[in-house]
């Protein structure tokens, strides 16, 4: 079922939680909603369920699930199915009423037989593999299992829609590894249209077929995962995305300074900020003449497919990271103290938030 | 947001029905006191209220008061550091024993002391031998108030303590204070709006109990009648009005507990709101 | 840590054990333990079957029954309105909210001398409820309805302040999961809800009944005090007393004192039973 979103706004009180938003989502799609605390991701999702009551005022929003006209739907009416960001499990009921409960409160005439319940309540729990845990309370099992058991109660009552609220966020981290991938298996599989919320970026970008990055209450871009890595429309989405270099200075005839440190660049006269992603940060011995950014080792962490280095210098403001290849970092013999200088493979630019960014390629 | 019973019409009809039934089961009463109290003008309540016996049952009434909530606050604080500093076997005991005066009916609560202290019983033969009446007199007024009181500043304090756990103890200790100094400037400043509501509910109580002080008080006029075994007998000698005039100042006491108590919730929930 | 070694004061960062120790358990044997040896005392002059005779007298049996079954009565009334005032308490806003908030506290505040002539002055035939009642067959003062109305009347507060911070302390997201499900109102209150507020509201309950079955002050005015018809327990042992019957009145109290005992503990040990299936352990 596909989600169509029409100028939906949202104020508490007279706080704007929300500037009216257009959204398409179609049909099978996993969507996130991704953004920083208070960037209006899950008062969107809670709009879409049908928890809160989007403005009616200066003129109401739409939400149309296929073409059902839902916006004046009550939330028990609108066939969602929602995942709690802390489960709310019912604790007085078992595993197996907990997957059930939907079912056996609907209205007498679409109700199944409790046979049919019972059937495709185990379904479910196999599909989550926790048939064995049927009868555990809530409060014996562990925060893994709890948030598979909300899933399988929010599918029960095969919702046209599957809205995920943080969905792994009090999870630790090998835990939600392994629910991503399941969740997404699953997604391919039983191909219903989902929604979920997250701040981690990386949650974002590895689920989601399409990403809407938000903050501040607006949608700052809504594009396909490397897309919106490696095309960010603007400042913030390019620095919510992954961790960030500065370089600031001033530009006078094609050469940016930064106290003693400089880079020919090829822009106009002024102050400039240059960002870098840590990939894209080159180290060597030697400067040379068009760059020269020296720099001190300060931190080194060997974990993980690349070496991650932390850099000082007197011209920078706040340390750098740069990524190096295990086979580079043993050839330059790297050590803490050690001084090297920096070379940009690339850098971005966002001068002006109305232009689209720029990106440049350094030999 | 949406929540179970916020449909406008579920919402009016409870509230509805709540309002008008606290209004007929507690509001009522209340104001009925009062128009009681002064239905036969202020000259006659005044002169209810002044006259010597009704003066000397405050003065009792109050004297008891003052000095039961020392006795229940040195109980109270001390019981109430035991078990929530300390851990030690019989603490859970403890802790169920203070209940005791609330489970036990008031008259049994006098019956106890009057069987233990009075001329018969093997301790008050023994203080009879030696010309020291307890029963039928204040102290044994005072003894089973204390009775009847002395769990309501453990109570309030108790679950306090247990919240605010001890570390803030263990660094004033690893600083160099000692004992008192620790609890004057640390453990004090923490609990004592605790404290001070516990002290409210044990004066409301001290001031109004009835079934445990009339088993021991003998109510002698103008010599052991607290403030509301006065009213009993004057209601029971149909002199209603000057019940009731009692009763308007018991009454006021309990308003003025009320307003304390909800001032203490206020602040309480305005500091929370602010953290 | 070794019992002993818990036991030794030096062990303990912070100071005043031993004096804590020594005015709680000085306090606690001579003020609440040491009076009820004296029952006991009283109680062994008696003969077994003195001793039954006494508690087994047909007007003291009519006196149980009497308050027991008021003491039900308004136990049950009490479940009813006070979960309705604590539901509204919490979960909606209006005028003089902070005000009703306040009132609910108004019973334990009251002496309940004052309430019991105030109760019997309103139900009276000539008082302000009771001139409206009277004509329309419910007579309240003098019968055991009226007893029973003292009694819910004292002990409201039980039922309010123990089922408010439960409820208060369920998570908007309890109501949000039940009703994404499809579960109406009344549904999801019945079964979402009510199962959290159960152990709340039957302690409370529980407490009312317990305070009801051993109040005195706020009864006697408006029970009528008839032989077999409106007597209460707690009145027939200041009865046996002022006739200097010390041992009946003895007799008596130890049975309110056992009943009431048992089912304080009875309370505690099912709330905590309760407690612990709700929030975890394993098994």
């Amino acid at each position: 079922m596909s989600i169509r979103l029409q100028n939906i706004a949202k104020h508490f009180g007279k706080t704007l939680a929300l500037e009216p938003v257009n959204l398409d989502i179609h049909e099978g799609e996993l969507v996130g909603l991704l953004g920083p605390s208070g960037s209006g991701k899950t008062t969107l999702l809670r709009i879409i369920a049908g928890l809160e009551n989007a403005d009616r005022s200066p003129e109401p929003g739409k939400i149309l699930f296929g073409d059902r006209d839902v916006s004046n739907v009550h939330v028990r009416d609108r066939r969602i199915g929602f995942v709690f960001q802390h489960y709310a499990l019912f604790r007085h009921m078992s595993v197996y009423d907990n997957v059930a409960f939907g079912l056996t409160v609907m209205p007498k005439k679409e109700r199944p037989s409790s046979g049919e319940i019972r059937a495709r309540v185990f379904r479910l729990l196999e599909m989550v593999q926790l048939e064995h845990l049927a009868k555990r309370y809530p409060a014996q099992l562990s925060g893994g299992q709890q948030q598979r058991v909300s899933l399988a109660r929010a599918l029960a009552v095969k919702p046209d829609v599957l809205l995920l609220d943080e969905p792994f966020g009090a999870l630790d981290a090998k835990v939600r590894q392994d629910l991503r991938r399941w969740l997404r298996r699953l997604h391919s599989e039983l191909n219903f249209t989902s929604v979920f919320v997250t701040h981690d970026q990386e949650e974002a970008l590895e689920l989601s077929d399409r990403v809407v990055v938000m903050s501040n209450g607006r949608i700052e871009q809504i594009d396909a995962p490397d897309t919106l890595y490696h095309s960010p429309k603007n400042r913030f989405v390019f620095e919510f995305l992954g961790d960030v270099n500065h370089l600031e200075g001033n530009v006078n005839n094609g050469v940016l300074t930064c106290g003693d440190a400089y880079l020919h660049v090829d822009l106009p006269n002024g102050a400039e900020e240059l960002l870098l992603r840590p990939h894209e940060v080159r180290l060597a011995e030697q400067p040379s003449d068009t760059c020269h950014l020296p720099v001190v080792v300060t931190a080194i962490s060997p974990v993980g497919a690349e070496v991650r280095v932390e850099l000082e210098a007197n011209w920078l403001a706040k340390p750098w990271l740069a990524t190096v290849r295990h086979a580079d970092f043993e050839r330059l013999e790297m050590r803490r103290g050690q001084h090297l200088y920096a070379y940009p493979r690339q850098w971005h630019r966002f001068k002006d938030e109305a232009l689209a960014a720029e990106q440049t390629r350094v030999a | 947001m949406r929540r179970i019973g916020d449909a406008p019409a579920v919402k009016r009809l409870l509230i509805g029905a709540a309002l008008v039934l606290s209004a007929l089961f507690l509001l009522l009463p209340l104001v009925a006191i009062f128009a009681q109290a002064f239905s036969q003008g202020m000259a006659v309540f005044w002169s209810n209220v002044s006259n010597y016996f009704t003066l000397h049952a405050i003065g009792l009434t109050l004297g008891v008061a003052l000095l039961t909530i020392p006795i229940c606050l040195v109980f109270g604080v001390a019981l109430a550091w035991l078990v929530t500093r300390f851990s030690f076997p019989g603490r859970r005991i403890l802790q169920t024993l203070i209940d005791i005066p609330f489970a036990v009916s008031p008259v049994v609560a006098g019956l106890i002391y009057l069987l233990l202290y009075g001329r018969n019983g093997w301790i008050g033969s023994w203080l009879d031998g030696h010309d020291i009446q307890l029963m039928f007199a204040w102290p044994g007024i005072l003894m089973v108030t204390v009775f009847v009181t002395c769990p309501f500043v453990a109570r309030e304090l108790i679950p306090l303590m247990q919240a605010q756990g001890s570390r803030e103890e263990e660094a004033a200790a690893t600083l160099g204070a000692k004992g008192w100094i620790t609890f004057w400037r640390v453990t004090l400043p923490n609990i004592r709006w605790a404290l001070l509501y516990g002290i409210i509910l044990t004066n409301a109580r001290a001031v109004g109990e009835f079934g445990a002080v009339s088993v021991v008080s003998g109510a002698i006029r103008g010599q052991t009648n607290t403030l509301p075994l006065h009213l009993e007998q004057l209601y029971q000698d149909y002199n209603a009005v000057g019940a009731f005039a009692c009763a308007a100042l018991l009454a006021l006491i309990a308003l003025l507990t009320l307003a304390a108590k909800a001032s203490l919730e206020w602040r309480a929930s305005r500091r929370e709101a602010l953290l | 840590m070794s019992l002993a070694l818990r036991l030794t004061g030096n062990t303990r960062v912070l100071p005043g054990f031993g004096l804590s120790m020594g005015i709680s358990v000085l306090f606690i044997s001579l003020v609440l333990l040491l009076p009820i040896t004296g029952l006991f005392g009283q109680l062994s002059n008696l003969s077994l079957a003195q001793y039954w005779a006494i508690i087994t007298e047909g007007r003291i049996v009519a006196s149980y029954t009497v308050t027991i079954g008021a003491a039900a009565v308004a136990a049950l009334i009490n479940a009813v309105f006070g979960l309705l005032l604590a539901w509204v308490l919490v979960r909606y806003e209006f005028p003089g909210k902070r005000l009703l908030d306040a009132l609910m506290d108004l019973p334990f505040a009251l002496p309940t001398a004052v309430a019991g002539i105030t109760l019997a002055t309103l139900y009276a035939g000539s008082g302000w409820m009771g001139r409206l009642l009277e004509p329309l067959g419910f007579q309240v003062a003098y019968t055991w309805v009226g007893i029973a109305l003292a009694m819910a009347f004292t002990s409201i507060p039980f039922v309010v302040r123990t089922v408010q911070p439960v409820l208060e302390d369920l998570p908007a997201e309890v109501d949000e999961a039940a009703m994404s499900l499809g579960a109406t109102d009344g549904v999801a209150f019945r079964r979402v809800i009510m199962p959290h507020l159960w152990p709340a509201l039957v302690t409370g309950t529980g407490l009312a009944f317990v305070r009801s079955l051993g109040e005195f002050g706020a009864i006697i005015f408006i029970a009528g005090n008839m032989p077999y018809e409106t007597e209460i327990t707690a009145l027939m042992i200041f009865v046996k007393l002022q006739e200097y019957d010390y041992a009946g009145a003895s007799a008596i109290a130890s049975v309110v004192l056992f009943v009431s005992l048992a089912l304080l503990l009875a309370i505690n040990v099912w709330q905590g039973r309760f407690v612990r299936r709700l929030h975890g352990g394993k098994g």
